[in-house]
């Protein structure tokens, strides 16, 4: 294989590695926030013992997140410094602006929040708890801001220096606040908001199925059932944004994402289905008017089609119409799953409904899946781009890379992360196992002393 | 709003130069007590280190993130040149650093014998190895790289392990041990303090041992690093601050002034990485031979707009970030006691 699929297939596997863990850290935190609150505004010991358990699963998660992120980070220079050098006056500060406002926020107060349990007051306790929550959230501005900058490039110029053109900066805010960033961010972090609260919600609800830790369990299910099903909602809204927005700068992402080949008014949207991509038609069900539909608000209005790019400006069709398929149609079943398990929640029923019980036990998978697949489609959208409009995939490549030395890399973090994540596996599972610690209803240390009314 | 008699590319490059020192100041001490941390048996003394680092280890890392993504932002050809060229060598530091990463956090979660040994051995590696690559990095710097025409790297991985970056790179794993074994002094008590007071003896004669031979090493072999010193005698004063500052640290340990001679160590850092930047100035990278491919602050750097910006983020969040560093070391002040959450 060459220098530059294999540094493609090495990018593509260490970034959704890492993306298992900020979006647990990112929901956990949301979680972890208001499980805090409900405890400083009841004093109910049972949401102290529930911070606390699940700031051991989010000390995890956090750790593999940290670890794998870095690798992101170098990966720029190693594999796609001709990217790098094109793009680091535009994208360079979104990059240190991350470090600087993010990170720092974030691992400074971790420490509080993991280990300052019996020597800060409740109050700075939550208040390190809130702000490793919005540094988590820092992080995701930015790097989504950066990538956004991508899809939709905005506020630079391109000038010549002697080692070839570059993107310069011309308007800070117009690039991060390009036409995509936004609507993009908050799509994104509903997706986190989903898959740390169906993360409660699937230990919850497997504590219940085994008898175990029933009071925890439903109160722990209340709060995940609560953040996850307006999640999913805004999931769908923020999604549907989204993709007017693609619809508008992207539409060559979009006609492969709808596997749409001719440009049409009244266009349809298939249900599910199988890209023929010789004959250039997609095979399945399909609604007749309704992409015109969502994409404009009215049938009559147009929707562009492959046709009008030429084979080497269009995406891989196939993979991207089905990834999209799989994103949409897990969006949906996570919205019902929430819906029917909220409702019998409320109803107090939910323990007696085993089969719903079990939904929720693998409800867990759900948002991961779909927030790998929605990278997936997104990003192999832009191909053949790696700066949309702007900069080829293939322009990007470091230059005197060898085929050997990143297959080697390749294989070396494979196999890394083949580890790290069985150790991942096991020790969720231990943890999960082992359950809430009783010695964790009795306040300690500071925190034991009486509340101040 | 930025005044005309400031150069932009000048104060990047002492801002990065400061990323970065802050990054061997700070991590400097957890990498250093990761190398130690095999030489202490009993598993509750190594709960101790473990936990003496445990709340300030990943923030102190992320000053090498945001150092690399400074040196992104303002010098894109030379993040660009030195990550690609040095391809290896990153990977390297990569696999070190999550095994550490992971190790500290893995180690205590299971009681087995072979589960802590092997996180043990995982942690003590990744510390080790990667203080040796950055010092690897360092030594090829210092002694110029290889650089075609276009600025890119013209050499292959094992051009970059000759003599004088090895030496570097093993300079700088004794120096981090240094540092190391006197944070942890100054974090314990009783027997493990005791231990750890012997060990800065040791690690000091390490370090000054291989210190001597750097320098010997640089007068001989790398001139052009020691140019600047030579031609301005009064800044030789800061390599005197150096030996001093290093002289100074047994004393505070005979005296038990810990904290003294942890502050003596970070000086002998602050003031080694100010002859570094002096020697470099304008450079970012030499290149050797054809010293005229080499990235300079202004040929390397992004655009005087992208500089401004980022002078104003760095504004706004430097403030911060010191604030948090220094209440975070604060809280955390004092002796290490092991309790529940402790790792
Ligand atoms: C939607 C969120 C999101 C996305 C798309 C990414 N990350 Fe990430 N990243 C996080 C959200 C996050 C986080 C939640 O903030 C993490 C996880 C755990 C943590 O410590 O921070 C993190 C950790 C993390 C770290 C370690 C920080 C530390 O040492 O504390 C680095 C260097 C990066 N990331 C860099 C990247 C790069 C270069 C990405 C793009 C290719 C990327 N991340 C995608
Ligand atoms: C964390 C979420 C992300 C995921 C899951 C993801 C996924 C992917 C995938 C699957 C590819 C390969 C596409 C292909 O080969 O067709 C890719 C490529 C790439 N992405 Fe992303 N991406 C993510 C975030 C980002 C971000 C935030 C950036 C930049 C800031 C980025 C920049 C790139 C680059 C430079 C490539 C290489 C070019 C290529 O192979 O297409 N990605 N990404
Ligand atoms: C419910 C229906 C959903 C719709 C209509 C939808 C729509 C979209 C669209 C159009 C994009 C592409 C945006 C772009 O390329 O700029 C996208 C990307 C993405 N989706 Fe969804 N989505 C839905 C559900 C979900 C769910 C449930 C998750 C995860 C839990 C998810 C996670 C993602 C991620 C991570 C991306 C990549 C980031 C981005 O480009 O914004 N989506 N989605």
């Amino acid at each position: 294989m060459d220098v530059l699929t294999l540094s493609r297939i090495q990018f593509a596997a260490t970034v959704s590695f890492h993306y298992i863990y900020p979006p647990l850290s990112i929901g956990l935190g949301v979680a972890l926030v208001i499980m805090e609150a409900l405890w400083l505004k009841t004093g109910n010991p049972l949401y102290h013992q529930m911070a606390r358990f699940w700031t051991r699963i989010f000390a995890l998660t956090f750790a593999l997140g940290v670890a794998t992120g870095i690798v992101m980070e170098f990966e720029f220079g190693t594999n796609w410094a001709a990217y790098s050098r094109f793009v680091g006056d535009v994208f360079g500060s979104a990059l240190a602006a991350e470090g600087i406002f993010a990170f720092f926020l974030e691992s400074g107060f971790l420490a509080v929040l993991l280990f300052g349990w019996d020597k800060v007051s409740r109050k700075m306790h939550f208040f390190s708890t809130c702000m490793v929550c919005l540094g988590a959230h820092f992080s995701a501005i930015w790097i989504v801001v950066a990538n956004s900058w991508m899809q939709t490039p905005a506020g630079y110029h391109i000038v010549e220096t002697p080692r070839g053109p570059r993107a310069e900066i011309t308007d800070f805010w117009a690039m991060v606040f390009n036409p995509s960033s936004v609507e993009r961010l908050f799509h994104v972090l509903c997706g986190c908001w989903q898959a740390g609260a169906f993360l409660v919600v699937s230990v919850a609800a497997w504590y219940l199925l085994k008898n175990r830790h029933v009071d925890f369990a439903k109160a722990s299910m209340r709060v995940g059932l609560s953040i996850g099903l307006v999640a999913s909602v805004l999931s769908l809204v923020s999604g549907h944004e989204s993709a007017q927005g693609v619809a508008k700068h992207q539409p060559a992402k979009l006609a492969a994402f709808e596997g749409l080949y001719e440009t049409t008014t009244n266009a349809p949207l298939v249900l599910f289905g199988w890209v023929d991509a010789k004959n250039e038609r997609v095979i399945g069900p399909k609604i007749p008017g309704l992409l015109s539909y969502l994409t404009h608000g009215d049938v009559n209005k147009p929707v562009t089609g492959l046709r009008e790019f030429p084979p080497e400006d269009r995406p891989p069709v196939q993979r991207v119409f089905q990834l999209y398929r799989l994103m949409v149609g897990i969006g949906l079943a996570m919205i019902a799953v929430s819906v029917i398990g909220s409702f019998l929640c409320w109803r107090g029923i939910l323990f007696r409904h085993r089969w719903m019980l079990w939904a929720l036990v693998f409800s867990v998978l759900g948002p991961q899946i779909a927030n790998q697949a929605g990278w997936f489609a997104a990003e192999m959208g832009r191909q053949p781009w790696i700066v949309y409009g702007l900069m080829r995939t293939s322009e990007g490549l470091s230059a005197n890379l060898s085929a050997n030395a990143v297959l080697g890399s390749l294989i070396l973090f494979t196999l890394i992360y083949l580890l790290l994540f069985a150790v991942f596996v096991y020790l969720l599972n231990d943890k999960i196992q082992h359950g809430p610690d009783a010695a964790d209803l009795v306040p300690s240390g500071k925190l034991a002393l009486p509340r101040r009314q | 709003m930025i005044p005309d008699w400031l150069d932009l590319n000048t104060v990047w490059f002492v801002l990065i130069g400061a990323l970065f020192t802050g990054y061997a100041m700070l991590d400097g001490f957890d990498l250093g007590v990761g190398a130690l941390h095999l030489f202490t048996k009993k598993d509750e003394h190594r709960r101790i280190l473990l936990n003496a680092i445990g709340p300030v280890w990943d923030g102190n890392e992320v000053w090498l993130v945001t150092g690399g993504g400074a040196l992104f932002a303002a010098f894109p050809n030379v993040y660009a040149t030195v990550f690609s060229g040095f391809y290896f060598v990153f990977v390297l530091l990569l696999v070190a650093l999550i095994f550490r990463a992971v190790a500290i956090e893995f180690r205590s979660k299971q009681p087995m014998r072979w589960w802590r040994q092997m996180w043990d051995v995982g942690f003590a590696c990744g510390s080790v190895l990667s203080s040796f690559l950055i010092g690897v990095a360092m030594g090829n710097i210092a002694w110029g790289i290889p650089l075609d025409a276009r600025g890119e790297f013209a050499g292959t991985f094992f051009d970059l392990l000759h003599p004088y970056s090895i030496l570097l790179g093993v300079t700088t794993v004794a120096l981090f041990a240094m540092h190391g074994a006197i944070y942890a002094a100054m974090k314990t008590e009783g027997e493990l303090h005791e231990q750890l007071r012997g060990w800065i003896n040791k690690t000091i004669i390490c370090f000054v041992i291989c210190y001597a031979i750097t320098t010997m090493a640089t007068l001989l072999y790398v001139p052009h690093m020691a140019a600047r010193v030579r031609a301005n005698p009064w800044l030789f004063s800061i390599a005197l601050v150096n030996m001093l500052a290093i002289a100074n640290i047994p004393r505070e340990v005979t005296h038990r002034r810990d904290g003294r001679a942890f502050l003596s160590s970070c000086v002998a850092m602050l003031a080694l990485m100010t002859l570094f930047g002096l020697e470099m100035y304008p450079h970012l990278i030499l290149s050797n031979p054809n010293p005229e491919h080499s990235l300079t602050i202004y040929n390397a750097a992004s655009s005087q707009k992208t500089l401004g910006i980022m002078l104003l983020i760095a504004a706004i969040g430097v403030p911060l970030v010191i604030a948090y560093t220094v209440s975070i070391y604060w809280i955390f002040r004092g002796k290490v006691k092991l309790d529940r959450m402790s790792y």
